[in-house]
């Protein structure tokens, strides 16, 4: 088996084309996202993973059965790379009775609970708190799980932000906050809101400890996850990884992207995370008629994805009727 | 007089007191270049620029809390909520300090703050983007609260809601921000606190504000069809509410039908009602009254849910009709 070199973990031939595959996967869901919106196919707002595929998919490869993550409204990329069902996640951004929420929640609400997807997020920063709940549970329970907290940039400015990270600090917590920044919340770019330069530095005042990584190279993200993740199982406490990442598509589907230029956009595509792994996996032998099939085949499970939504049935009213309460403890009907 | 869009009159409240009084601002999320999550302020910055057309961090509780500090030493700041869901993050400003000052400090200080931003459901945001909390703030004593459901009103509460000397929820709904209409570029406010009759009627008195006055507009036309002839009441402020007009109006109709999009339980229209009881309209009932609201669930994502969810012009005119008919009165 090739491996790759300058990690701490040998990376097989296999499981980079598992990234491969799975990058691919993430980026044709929300291209077809994005189309179903553009045609006017699917009602309300989305936000799309593209460009930041590596993040999830690095990080969530360090993961073991029972570790759970808290998502973000930027949430499908996580959920695919849990190995989430996309035809469910397809049937709930169409609506449908088939979808993972029963077609009630929508882009942002997509979670696979039975993977250990705590839940995406429409308020910006509340999974921060949550995966800290989550990490006490585990703590106090004397489980090695871990929880991975996605969030944006952004959101590092919402309080919830600074309450989770001090009381995950202080409690010494199996939390890896994972920041992606992808270099603005909305339009708010990183050098207007924050007055430090690096994200990461804001760990410093919590006691935690932190790590800078290109989030377009999914070796360096899965290499520095897979540090943190040790650390924290160990019993170190919590960590932060901020790992720098870029936004292709505008916020959601109502962006102009006025507060960017085309060239600086273009100048990311350049570095696409993607076409990094491709040509890594050229470089070691990989026929690329095998990369093109591996991708065609991810094109093809998302069209079908979509096919399984359109022919899925919509919700019916009554269900309402017994949504808002669980009947019993663990009741996920 | 120029037609303006709902959203374009909300702007031109800003606008013009942003031009008339140096101590107006604006500040929040994607205010400035990005023109707002819904176009309100687009443009703005140009005009005032980035100082008093204020982009800031995702920080909902600091924004608020800054405004209520701006208000403080004698300015009059604007907050935009991108969405009005997103006044939860600030709850402790709003509740425990913006509505308390002025009580709290013996009046020794005011509040002249607007906190405003989109309500509303029936565009597919989903549970967390879409509720309608205003019962919650109108709750809550020294604060008003504001729901216009034309251009004209919602410019003219606007410039009042400015001019106030107390924080002020402003209440705009998503699905209004297009809808056209005339509007005079005056100085002139519409008072808070003064309902309107925005269509006379005999058979029945329907309570409404926001999105659902034209709801209950149309349903009240599909009822005309039938030869019911009922009599629609926009309340427009919530906060003070205009609670003599409908007592006057009940007087005359003897039947009381109350319609608005947030969920039922623990809504307005239970306040209208027992309102209206303790009245000396009590004595002209002729009917039990009726709600007709949102159902009592978060807001649903999937269309035919989302539909559901909200009264629509069918299940208000249904209701209505069942109602009437129900209590025998004859079209
Ligand atoms: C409390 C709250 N405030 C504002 C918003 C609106 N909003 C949704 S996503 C977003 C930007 C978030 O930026 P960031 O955390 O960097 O995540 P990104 O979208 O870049 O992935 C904003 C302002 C929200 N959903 N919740
Ligand atoms: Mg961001």
């Amino acid at each position: 088996m090739q491996q790759i070199e300058n990690t701490t973990t040998p990376i097989t031939t296999a499981t980079a084309l598992d990234w491969y595959r799975t990058m691919h996967r993430i980026r044709r869901f929300d291209e077809t996202i994005d189309e179903l919106f553009a045609q006017g196919k699917v009602h309300g707002t989305t936000h799309l993973y593209i460009g930041e595929e590596a993040v999830a998919t690095g990080v969530i490869a360090t993961l073991e059965p029972g570790d759970v993550i808290t998502s973000t409204h930027r949430g499908h990329g996580h959920n695919i790379a849990l190995g989430g069902d996309i035809q469910a996640m397809m049937a709930e951004l169409l609506g449908r009775a088939t979808g993972y929420c029963h077609g009630v929640g929508g882009s942002m609400h997509i979670a696979d609970q039975s993977r250990g997807n705590l839940g995406a997020n429409g308020i910006v920063g509340a999974g921060l708190p949550i995966a800290v709940g989550a990490a006490l549970g585990f703590a106090m329970r004397h489980e090695s799980h871990l929880v991975v907290a996605f969030t944006g940039d952004g959101a590092l400015n919402e309080g919830a932000f600074h309450e989770a990270a001090n009381l995950a600090a202080i409690w010494r917590l199996p939390v890896v906050f994972v920041v992606e920044n992808n270099q603005y919340g909305m339009s708010g770019s990183v050098k207007e809101m924050f007055a430090i330069g690096h994200l990461a530095d804001r760990a410093a005042g919590y006691g935690i400890p932190a790590t800078m990584v290109d989030g377009m190279d999914i070796f360096s993200v899965w290499e520095t996850a897979s540090r943190a993740v040790e650390a924290v199982r160990k019993g170190q406490g919590p960590h932060l990884i901020e790992a720098v990442t870029y936004r292709y598509k505008g916020h959601s589907k109502s962006d102009a992207n006025r507060y960017r230029s085309r060239d600086e956009i273009q100048q990311w595509r350049q570095r696409d995370p993607i076409d990094h792994l491709r040509r890594y996996l050229a470089d070691q032998g990989i026929d690329p008629t095998e990369l093109d099939r591996i991708r065609q085949e991810e094109v093809q499970a998302v069209a079908q994805a979509l096919q399984y939504a359109e022919d899925s049935p919509w919700p019916e009213v009554r269900m309402l009727d017994d949504a808002v309460y669980a009947l019993e403890e663990g009741d996920h009907a | 007089m120029p037609e303006m869009t709902y959203a374009a009159a909300v702007r031109s409240a800003m606008e013009w007191e942003m031009a008339k009084d140096p101590r107006v601002f604006v500040m929040g999320e994607d205010i400035g270049v990005y023109g707002g999550a819904f176009g309100v302020t687009m443009g703005m910055v140009d005009r005032f620029g980035k100082d008093r057309v204020r982009d800031t961090p995702i920080a909902e509780e600091g924004i608020v809390g800054a405004g209520i500090g701006a208000a403080l030493v004698g300015m009059r700041p604007i907050v935009e909520m991108q969405f009005s869901d997103f006044i939860m993050n600030a709850m402790d400003q709003v509740v425990n300090q913006a509505a308390k000052i002025h009580f709290m400090f013996g009046g020794r200080m005011s509040v002249p703050l607007v906190i405003r931003g989109p309500a509303g459901a029936g565009t597919g945001a989903a549970a967390q983007h879409s509720q309608s909390l205003e019962a919650w703030f109108h709750h809550v004593p020294g604060l008003k609260v504001v729901m216009p459901a034309f251009p004209d009103d919602a410019r003219g509460l606007l410039l009042t809601a400015i001019r106030d000397p107390n924080p002020v929820l402003f209440y705009e709904h998503k699905l209004l921000y297009k809808i056209k209409g005339e509007v005079t570029e005056s100085d002139e406010g519409v008072p808070l606190g003064r309902g309107l009759i925005r269509r006379y009627g005999t058979h029945a008195t329907v309570v409404t504000y926001s999105l659902m006055v034209h709801r209950v507009l149309e349903a009240a036309l599909q009822l005309e069809q039938k030869g019911w002839d009922v009599e629609v009441i926009d309340l427009r402020s919530l906060v003070p509410m205009d609670i003599p007009l409908v007592i006057e109006s009940v007087k005359r109709t003897g039947r009381l039908a109350i319609c608005h999009e947030a969920v039922g339980r623990g809504g307005i229209g239970g306040e209208i009602a027992a309102r209206i009881l303790e009245s000396e309209a009590f004595d002209y009932l002729e009917a039990p009254l009726l709600r007709i609201t949102g159902l009592n669930t978060p807001v649903p994502y999937s269309p035919p849910l989302e539909s559901a969810f909200m009264p629509s012009v069918d299940r208000i005119a249904q209701s209505l009709a069942t109602w009437l008919v129900h209590e025998g009165v004859s079209a």
